[in-house]
């Protein structure tokens, strides 16, 4: 169905909600490079004109990828509660901007919408909001998971240590691991990228997490980001696996380019939570995803890679996530150019997950063939901290030595808390107080005695 | 007699290159650490913007008659764009790799450029010829190529007839290293739609990473598990290819 929009003299026309949709994407790299972008600003804005008038019920007549070809698709379509949509049916995608800064919006409004709205209500009214409309709304939303840690609660910011090694040394991620709970991060989880797929590799970077857990009674939850097929053979063989990773994007095909499919995710879930090492009703599971891979895969459908993004979402809700995060300027300037666009994206993402009930983080990052630097990720950060960002990663000096991306840094960690009063989860914060780690006044100041009895510990 | 924490820290910081212990001012970064940071930043961007010089490649590799290709990305402005173009042969590189049968090796080595010239360059030559010197595998002339993304790789295994394609390229520089090589092994690719789930990937091949002996020696088991069992990527997993019997006596031995 066509979509159009006149003004003054030009006509613009729009052959279908996914050609709307991408003409009113806010500009970008991958929507260029793919063919899909507005061919000016005007042309964008029409489209903007365009989008606000269509109702929220047009997005579940028309799907952007068909049903049938696409389980992601099924999955959004099937799994859509008509209930909980009810509060938004008569509104359109305007209106439902209205509604979301509206003081009718409240924590638990939001909450109570969340299962009735699909990605693409959700990225479709993101295209309408400036960058403080998507802080705005995201700020009031809350979504709390929980594992040893409670992870989401006002007033808090969770940190996850990543401490890669470029070739998976035991001694030298765990020195990036104190290095980090030092600095009070580590609450969201301890999670390592590997720098090879190895099951047998991936085995002794868990139980070296575990290790270090149990000997200081750490509240914290342990992840190697390998491929789910790893994973489970690591759980086959007894491995200590707090939470299952998975890379996941927004269609089948993209997924598959992962090596993945719901089937698969499913079984993965089934087996972690067979584990039993979590409290009951703990969530089990870490997503990770970012614009621009569909599109990468070859998987986009003609769609959008922001409305993409979002799709991902859907996979990732259905596993009741504890962790979820955009990688947001990983992937290179090819898909986000610059500073400018990898911040709009860091926020259209974390808005996007956090309203269709997401506990979203975002990692917030840049490469070093991107047109972006530090300032970049500093303005970033911060606006991200404003919106209520669950969760952020800690790298050492922001410098990912084996995936070679700059990230944030156990720093720059302390300058977000700091700046904008933000606490670990309570679990964390108990046991960084206990270890001496963090003062009475909440700042992470390890005072000498804590810092030797931990070290000692750990050699 | 009980150590100070800088003794531990000393000892911690010897464990790994990552960038710990860098100590504080308030919650922020030292300014040394701040602008060392900026130094670093600044060589891994000059990094991507250099270019790689084919001739000593080509030289070093002379005896087995190489062959230089560049993809449609004419200069790295445009590699770094459009990743379409950098996956596609440029027309006379195509037509400079003579079509064989399917099947007429067992595999190709590209040594492409991709984000770091300086990797492709210095751990590139080396570690071809580790590979090409393999009993029991036949390999078509080994191939540089600019401008290139891992899925030329594709299009040139299918050209030269070669069933699989290993692909040495520079990874993203880092701030730590600029020179790190990545070696992507595909089997039995499609030019055009090949999955990246449907690749074997070696990563951090760099004097600091993975030493060129090791990384050599992993690469040769999934060679060899890749041909006997026909398939790579993600139903390939490393461990079983380095516990396989494909393996012939004695080679794990013979290339550390």
């Amino acid at each position: 169905m066509p979509y159009a929009c006149n003004l003054g003299a030009t006509h613009y026309v729009f052959d279908d909600l996914r050609a709307l949709l991408a003409r009113a994407s806010p500009g970008r790299a991958g929507d260029r490079l793919a063919g899909l972008a507005a061919a000016n600003d005007q042309e964008r804005v029409a489209a903007r004109i365009a989008l606000a008038d269509v109702p929220l019920t047009r997005f579940l007549e028309e799907a952007l990828i068909p049903y049938e070809a696409d389980e992601v698709t099924r999955l959004i379509l099937d799994g859509h509660d008509g209930e909980a949509f009810a509060p938004l049916k008569a509104m359109t995608v305007g209106d439902f901007r209205d509604f979301l800064l509206s003081d009718e919006a409240t924590t638990q409004a939001l909450a109570g919408i969340a299962p009735g709205l699909t990605p693409e209500m959700a990225a479709a009214v993101s295209k309408l909001m400036r960058n403080q409309d998507l802080i705005a709304a995201a700020k009031k939303i809350s979504v709390v998971t929980r594992f040893r840690t409670t992870i989401g609660l006002p007033g808090r910011l969770s940190v996850r240590i990543q401490p890669n090694h470029p070739s998976d040394d035991l001694a030298g991620i765990g020195a990036s691991i104190l290095d980090g709970l030092m600095y009070g991060c580590g609450d969201a989880c301890i999670g390592i990228n590997p720098a090879t797929d190895s099951r047998a590799k991936a085995l002794l970077l868990w139980e070296r997490i575990e290790e270090l857990r149990l000997r200081f009674e750490i509240p914290v939850q342990s992840c190697v980001l390998c491929h789910v097929t790893t994973t489970l053979q690591v759980i086959e063989r007894g491995g200590p696996v707090d939470l299952v990773f998975q890379s996941i994007a927004g269609s089948q095909a993209a997924n598959r380019s992962f090596g993945v499919d719901l089937a698969m995710l499913e079984e993965a879930h089934c087996a972690v939570r067979a584990l039993n090492r979590a409290p009951a009703g703990a969530n089990l599971m870490y997503f990770e995803t970012g614009q621009g891979a569909a599109l990468s895969a070859g998987a986009h459908h003609g769609v959008d890679q922001q409305t993409m993004e979002a799709r991902a979402y859907a996979v990732a809700r259905r596993y009741a996530p504890l962790l979820v995060n955009t990688v947001v300027g990983f992937i290179g300037p090819e898909y986000l150019y610059d500073g400018k666009e990898i911040i709009r994206a860091g926020l259209e993402d974390h808005f996007c997950g956090k309203l269709l009930g997401l506990p979203m983080g975002v990692d917030v990052c840049y490469t070093n063939h991107a047109e972006a630097d530090q300032d970049d990720m500093d303005a970033l950060l911060t606006l991200l901290g404003v919106a209520g960002c669950t969760y952020i990663m800690g790298v050492p000096g922001a410098d990912d030595i084996m995936l070679g991306y700059q990230s944030t840094s156990y720093h720059d960690a302390l300058y977000l808390r700091s700046a904008l009063g933000l606490l670990p989860a309570p679990e964390f914060e108990a046991w960084l107080k206990t270890v001496g780690v963090m003062d009475a006044k909440a700042r992470v100041r390890p005072s000498p005695a804590s810092a030797a009895r931990l070290l000692a510990g750990a050699l | 007699m009980p150590r100070a924490p800088s003794d531990f820290w000393d000892y911690l910081r010897d464990a790994t290159p990552a960038r710990i212990a860098l100590g504080r001012v308030g919650d922020a970064l030292p300014t040394r650490r701040v602008l060392e940071f900026q130094l670093a930043h600044a060589k891994a961007r000059d990094a991507v913007e250099t270019a790689l010089d084919p001739a000593p490649l080509l030289a070093e590799l002379a005896h087995w008659r190489p062959i230089l290709v560049r993809s449609q990305a004419d200069d790295r402005r445009t590699f770094l764009q459009r990743p379409d173009l950098g996956r596609r042969l440029a027309p006379p590189s195509a037509e400079a790799l003579a079509p064989e049968r399917p099947g007429a090796y067992d595999a190709t080595i590209v040594i492409a450029d991709g984000l770091s010239a300086a990797a492709a360059q210095t751990q590139g030559p080396p570690l071809c010829k580790m590979l090409l010197a393999t009993q029991g595998l036949s390999f078509a002339p080994p191939v540089v190529a600019l401008q290139a993304r891992v899925a030329l790789g594709d299009e040139i295994a299918a050209r030269q007839g070669a069933r699989m394609a290993l692909v040495l390229i520079g990874e993203r520089p880092g701030l730590s290293a600029c020179d790190s090589l990545g070696a992507y092994l595909t089997i039995d690719p499609a030019p055009g739609a090949t999955s990246d789930a449907r690749r074997n990937c070696v990563s951090n091949i760099r004097p600091d990473g993975l030493s060129l002996e090791d990384a050599s020696r992993r690469i040769l088991a999934l060679m060899f598990a890749a041909r006997a069992l026909g398939l790579t990527g993600t139903e390939l997993k490393e461990d079983d290819a380095l516990a396989l019997e494909h393996i012939p006596n004695g080679l794990v031995q013979s290339v550390r």
